[in-house]
């Protein structure tokens, strides 16, 4: 594939929140106000002492970071390389979903937000979202597509428990990309007092950059608990699985600009990349708008967004953070891909050999490890997204064909 | 002078200007509603392309667009139906004087090719472009020139958040009309008027360019009327896309909605 010349760290956008030529913020005059408020303020507040206090005692004593670099020894042993998990399955929650809920929630209450807006799909970013609104005692409202809400109903009992309000997204497709245009109306609508809280790297300007900022935690502690366990901070491969690519951009962000560090993103096949049913974004998309930036979009012909297929709730979306898609085509990043039945797979071959359940959005991540040719040298890093309660009603279906 | 700058020399104050979805109910209804809506008086009108995730509308509108794209409406469908937009009006086009404005977003456009959508638009007779999801700062870049090229106008809109320097720079981007949305909302939302009044007002007061028309939130001869206080005149979407709704005499039901918009009891 061709690379162009990126003047641009792969880390930062420029201002205007472009990545290489994705990016930016395509975004009705409705939301000009909210937005470009966030614009002026996110990086000053984040930079401010007292937040960056209250962020991380609260990582440290609510979500229980930083979480363990485990070294895998039977599935590295499998794989006749040094494989190391980055366990972000035991933040509180359950995924890495709540760095980034954490974050929003305290600039939210600096920027004198009274009212909490989000989307969802799985469930897991809105559990994510009710948890720190309860804890913050804001309210919650969280927008999910009405076929997500009928496929993920212990989330969303989840979700009440907590306190939010879930809004069934009746329109269009009614699943995960329909929960965010209604979260973005209700932001219309909504021009004071409600702050929006993203789930991904996506949208416009700055949410792709906040959230990575708010998630490269993971790839901050891997540095140091790698210098800690091999006495290098730089693994030679580190690989995530990519939906809109949030738990992604927090383990690749600190080894973006480290050239010895191959960066692996790992998208969902679904069904095969070519058989009409798959989430492969990179393989399947050309550049357009989506939810506000210019990244690459599964669409039609004529511009018209198309419905993704993953087993995986978490990755059935059809699109893919700016930062994600300018790694793509610089080709910084290496995009593989992993079909449901090799998430399955593997979710049960993770579960039998390490002990560890996990979310069948993690388990991509871990079907392309015997692709890459891994060495006994290399350190591998894989960064653990989710852990799979969530997905047992899917394990339970599938049992039959992995007890051996 | 474009036709949309023709018209606001002749026309001062009470410009109609009705939004209708290219494609709905039937996909082969879209001229035939234009020239439903020309017979029945407006002085412009606004020809929605659908999309599947239009941000700025509310679901009235959403849910026509949906139905348009089921229908089989395409770019490339719509600017084959559009080719007969300007033939004079005994053989079924709209003739040389109402103004036509296509509004649509960003992204089908982008898919057609940028360029190719301003030289079709110009080719076959529209005279406006409206993409509210295309930035100022893209615009000011790239896309601007491009329309200007071929002799398109383009409409920005502004909000009450917008502060008055940047409704003053939209003000200057634009060309034709201002398109003020009268509230922070998206289309089909029931509005205050009295708050819209003081807005609108706040705006009459400004030094712009361009005239103003007020959408969002406009659906009856009352809401019209005081849109029209303070401004050039209104833009109708959502009401009138509810009348088109089920309803297949589009020519009686538009004469009734507009008479009903138009006419004092």
């Amino acid at each position: 594939m061709q690379t162009e010349t990126i003047t641009q760290s792969f880390v930062h956008p420029d201002t205007e929140g472009y990545y290489g030529s994705f990016g930016g913020a395509y975004i009705p005059e409705m939301l000009y106000r909210n937005v470009s408020e966030l614009r002026e303020q996110y990086l000053n507040i984040m930079h401010s002492a007292d937040f960056r206090k209250e962020m991380e005692s609260l990582l440290r004593d609510y979500v229980g970071r930083p979480t363990p670099l485990f070294l895998s020894e039977r599935l590295g042993a499998e794989l006749n390389t040094q494989l190391y998990l980055k366990r972000e399955d035991l933040c509180h929650t359950g995924a890495h979903k709540i760095n980034n809920t954490v974050g929003q929630i305290l600039l939210a209450r600096r920027l004198g937000k009274t009212r909490i807006i989000a989307e969802t799909g799985a469930g897991q970013h809105g559990v994510a979202t009710a948890t720190v609104c309860a804890l913050k005692g804001m309210e919650c409202i969280v927008y999910m597509g009405e076929k997500d809400i009928q496929r993920q109903a212990p989330n969303v009992a989840r979700m009440k428990m907590l306190g939010a309000k879930v809004i069934p997204a009746m329109s269009g497709s009614r699943t995960l990309k329909d929960a965010t245009n209604e979260a973005i109306r209700d932001w219309i609508n909504h021009p004071n007092d409600t702050h929006y809280i993203i789930g991904s790297v996506v949208g416009p300007h700055p949410y792709p950059d906040m959230v990575a900022r708010f998630q490269s935690v993971i790839s901050e502690e891997i540095r140091m608990q790698l210098l800690d366990k091999t006495g290098s901070e730089l693994p030679t491969h580190v690989v995530a699985c990519v939906g809109g690519g949030s738990n992604a951009a927090g383990a690749f962000y600190h080894f973006l600009d480290e050239p010895s560090v191959k960066i692996v993103a790992v998208e969902a096949a679904g069904h095969g990349i070519h058989s009409g049913m798959s989430a492969a974004t990179t393989q399947l998309g050309k550049p357009g708008i989506l939810h506000g930036s210019m990244s690459l979009v599964m669409q039609t012909a004529d511009g018209q967004v198309t419905e993704p297929h993953s087993i995986s709730a978490g990755l059935d979306y059809p699109g893919v953070g700016p930062i994600h898609a300018n790694l793509y085509k610089s080709g910084r990043g290496q995009f593989e891909s992993a079909t449901d039945a090799e998430a399955l797979e593997w979710a049960f071959h993770v579960s039998k050999t390490e002990g560890i359940i996990p979310a069948l959005e993690t388990a991509h991540a871990f079907a392309v490890l015997p692709r890459l040719g891994l060495k006994p040298t290399d350190r591998v890093v894989v960064c653990l997204s989710g852990r799979g309660d969530k997905d047992l009603g899917t394990y339970m279906q599938e049992m039959d064909r992995f007890e051996k | 002078m474009s036709r949309i700058a023709e018209l606001f020399k002749e026309k001062k104050s009470h410009v109609l200007n009705v939004y209708c979805t290219a494609g709905y109910p039937k996909l082969d209804s879209t001229l035939p509603i234009m020239r439903a809506l020309q017979e029945s008086g407006v002085d412009l009108i606004e020809l929605g392309i659908p999309y599947s995730d239009p941000l700025a509308d509310g679901p009235v509108i959403q849910a026509s667009s949906s139905e348009a794209i089921e229908n089989g409406m395409t770019l490339e469908v719509l600017f084959d139906q559009l080719k007969e937009l300007r033939l004079p009006i005994a053989e079924g086009g709209l003739g040389n004087q109402l103004p036509v404005i296509l509004m649509g977003y960003m992204n089908p456009v982008l898919q057609f090719g940028f360029e190719r959508f301003c030289a079709k638009a110009a080719e076959v007779g529209v005279d406006g472009i409206i993409l509210p999801d295309l930035p100022a700062f893209e615009f000011k870049q790239h896309y601007g020139t491009i329309l200007q090229k071929y002799q398109l106008d383009f409409i920005f809109l502004v909000t009450p958040e917008t502060t008055p320097e940047r409704v003053l720079q939209l003000d200057a981007l634009s060309s034709g009309f201002l398109y003020a949305v009268s509230s922070s909302a998206t289309t089909g939302n029931d509005q205050n008027m009295d708050t819209v009044s003081a807005y609108l007002q706040k705006l009459a007061l400004m030094p712009l360019k361009n005239p103003v028309l007020v959408g969002f939130g406009i659906k009856d001869r009352k809401t019209f009327l005081t849109a029209c206080e303070h401004t050039a005149g209104a833009i109708i979407g959502s009401a009138y896309i509810k009348v088109l709704h089920g309803n297949i005499h589009y020519s009686s039901v538009t004469q009734d909605f507009i008479h009903s918009i138009l006419d004092a009891d």
